[in-house]
């Protein structure tokens, strides 16, 4: 499970140096501050992080569903399946959103029009994309909804959202996600709503479904050990910035930035029975104003002198990568020092 | 079904509210001062003629009796006798109501036909140039009186412009088509009559438009308010994942949801036009309810006061009606279950 094979059949989407503000009366907000993910043909991908630290904003960015004149986008560049999000307008975007990219968000309950029948929410997806009749698009939308384990497919096409449980609409959800046959899924917390028997099997029917049609696949979760299961390679995220990135494995068994490493140490299953489970000191920072240097180090027990002064950039061998002064191979990153 | 457990409360509701309007109506035109015989009667007339007057108006009798009487009488569809055009008042609301529910209607039909566009454009263009106007007429159509919106534009398009007619219902010297329903706009049809119906089209415009203003503006605020709701809802995101065209959403998936806070509105703003329509009507000198109302005020005519405020209150119980069951069509939560 290399990284360097995956991509070597080309890249599903390529984000590079993204940097992301939102302009506020007391000023800008840094959301993203130079965020490159990469996520391979047919691989999946899981960017974790605390609630806040860009997750979400990345891909939304990127498929361009952030309101429209509330951000800037101050550098760096977007490529799906080689072409520009960034440079799209509306008509584009809604061509390629559903049909090349589609995304499952995290509140089952709301993602589903009260008013509009489950087939119709289908069809109208299908039709929008695909040449297809009405009869040929609910056949479409049956089967797929099958597919997603949901008995009497027929019978819940004729229903109201509020007739279906968060599970079984999660389930239609992806189901819709999965309609049109895009090339990338992006999966934003796509469980965390849900009871816990339930998430397994979700996150056991995209995994499925993707693997078996070759679907790329972002796992966007602040639950590591859910990510961990799915994904190829990791992503983890703090206040905007990617701190570390590599093969699950290897991030899990062998994590190098002090963030990641007391991420792990959060989880209840990788810590010996009776022991006291770590909490992470203090708080995620302000990105109005955020503190100079590495922005984990007022949280980190290793930090010093450098760590305070200047920002550490993103470095190491394709199979790991850390953005930390302290693992030795961190160089700084461009143009971080004019703000503080 | 769910629709006659909807119907059937409300219409036994109906017999109370009519019970109750009775007996209200039927207690205050007894305790406000003032002898309709004495009215009828004349100034000058002795106390024989008076008491003749009296008893045959049944005034003579006890109270409870005459309530009796009075019930008794509605059920069977009688609103009793006009003290001033000695028709019987039910004849005389068949006659003006008529021309009030065509005004109404086309006003309700303009604030709708305006109002909503408006407000869905002033949500879907928050802060943007459309929005700003849409609010500036909003909030002129809310504070703006009646009479004197009405007064204004009958100067302008009546009396300076002259293109547009400012009084009654057709033109001088179009005769009227014979009365089938009593709205103009059907009966001239009915009849083939294009001159007469072109006419009360013209003569629609001004006292529509007064009448559809004001409440076009409370449409345009509500809308604007529920669809800057309902933009936000998570739904609207997955849509927007999907793809759907921007009109799509905003008409199928946007607009049904934000209708539903919308429709209360529209019920009271129903109300409002026969309300509204009392004052335009005057203004219009249009020959409706609202004018025989305030003519039946003047007068001290209680039977067709008192006429007019039970068939009103059937047709606010009646709206609400209307109202439930457009909350069916819109809310399948309400409808399925």
């Amino acid at each position: 499970m290399m990284t360097g094979l995956s991509l070597e059949r080309g890249h599903a989407l390529a984000i590079h140096n993204l940097s992301l503000e939102f302009p506020t009366f007391s000023g800008a907000i840094k959301a993203l501050d130079n965020v490159s993910i990469d996520v391979g043909k047919a691989e999946i991908v899981g960017i974790v992080g605390e609630s806040g630290c860009g997750k979400s904003v990345t891909t939304m960015a990127a498929t361009g569903l952030l309101p429209k004149g509330r951000y800037d986008i101050t550098s760096g560049s977007v490529s799906l399946f080689g072409r520009n999000t960034l440079a799209m307008d509306d008509g584009e975007l809604q061509d390629v959103r559903g049909k090349v990219v589609s995304t499952i968000f995290q509140e089952p309950m709301n993602a589903l029009n009260p008013t509009i029948r489950i087939g119709k929410q289908l069809t109208d997806v299908i039709m929008r994309h695909e040449e297809t009749s009405l009869p040929d698009a609910r056949r479409i939308a049956r089967d797929i909804l099958a597919d997603m384990l949901i008995g009497e497919p027929e019978r819940v096409m004729n229903l109201y959202p509020f007739e279906l449980s968060g599970g079984m609409r999660q389930r239609v959800l992806i189901a819709m996600a999965f309609s049109c046959k895009p090339g990338l899924i992006i999966a934003d917390e796509p469980t965390t709503a849900l009871d816990v028997t339930v998430q397994a099997v979700i996150l056991r029917l995209i995994q499925n479904r993707a693997r078996r049609t070759g679907t790329s696949v972002v796992f966007i979760s602040h639950n590591v050990a859910v990510v961990s299961q799915l994904c190829d390679r990791l992503y983890v995220m703090y206040a905007g910035r990617i701190v570390e990135h590599g093969a699950t494995r290897t991030v899990l068994e062998a994590p190098q930035h002090p963030y990641t490493q007391a991420l792990l140490r959060c989880l209840p299953e990788r810590v010996a029975p009776k022991q006291e489970l770590e909490a992470i000191p203090g708080a995620v920072p302000s990105l109005l104003h955020p503190p100079a240097g590495c922005y984990f180090q007022p949280r980190c027990k290793e930090a010093v002198d450098l760590c305070r002064s200047r920002s550490p950039r993103l470095a190491g061998a394709e199979g790991q990568q850390v953005a930390c002064w302290r693992r030795g191979v961190a160089s700084e990153t461009s143009g971080q020092e004019g703000r503080q | 079904m769910a629709i006659t457990r909807i119907i059937f409360p409300r219409l036994i509701l109906l017999l109370f509210v009519v019970l109750g309007v009775a007996i209200i109506t039927f207690t205050i035109s007894h305790l406000i001062p003032g002898d309709p015989a004495r009215m009828i009667a004349g100034d000058r007339a002795s106390a024989e003629t008076l008491e003749n007057v009296r008893r045959n108006l049944g005034l003579d009798r006890p109270v409870v009796e005459q309530f009796t009487i009075y019930i008794g009488n509605l059920l069977q569809g009688d609103l009793g006798t006009s003290l001033r055009t000695n028709r019987p008042v039910a004849a005389d609301i068949r006659t003006f109501l008529p021309a009030t529910l065509e005004l109404g209607t086309v006003a309700l039909f303009i604030a709708l036909c305006l109002g909503v566009p408006l407000g869905v454009l002033s949500a879907v263009y928050k802060d943007g140039p459309i929005d700003q106007i849409a609010r500036t007429v909003s909030v002129c159509g809310i504070s703006m009186p009646v009479f004197w919106f009405g007064l204004i534009l009958i100067y302008v398009f009546y009396a300076h412009f002259q293109i547009l007619p400012g009084s009654g219902r057709l033109a001088m010297g179009i005769v009227p088509p014979e009365r089938i329903t009593g709205f103009l706009l059907i009966d001239t049809l009915l009849q083939g009559r294009f001159d007469a119906f072109c006419s009360a089209v013209y003569h629609l415009i001004l006292p529509g438009f007064v009448l559809a203003f004001a409440n076009m503006g409370v449409i345009t605020r509500q809308i604007r308010a529920s669809m800057l709701d309902v933009l936000q809802e998570d739904y609207i995101r997955t849509a927007r994942a999907s793809g759907l065209r921007k009109g799509v959403i905003i008409f199928n998936y946007a607009l049904r949801n934000a209708l539903i806070p919308s429709i209360t509105l529209l019920g009271l703003a129903l109300g409002d036009l026969l309300y509204g329509a009392v004052l335009t009507e005057t203004i219009f000198a249009w020959p409706g309810m609202g004018t025989y109302v305030v003519t039946s005020i003047q007068t001290l005519d209680f039977p067709a006061i008192m006429g007019f405020t039970i068939v009103a209150s059937i047709g606010y119980v009646l709206i609400n009606l209307l109202v439930d069951l457009a909350y069916m069509l819109a809310d399948p939560q309400i409808r399925e279950v």
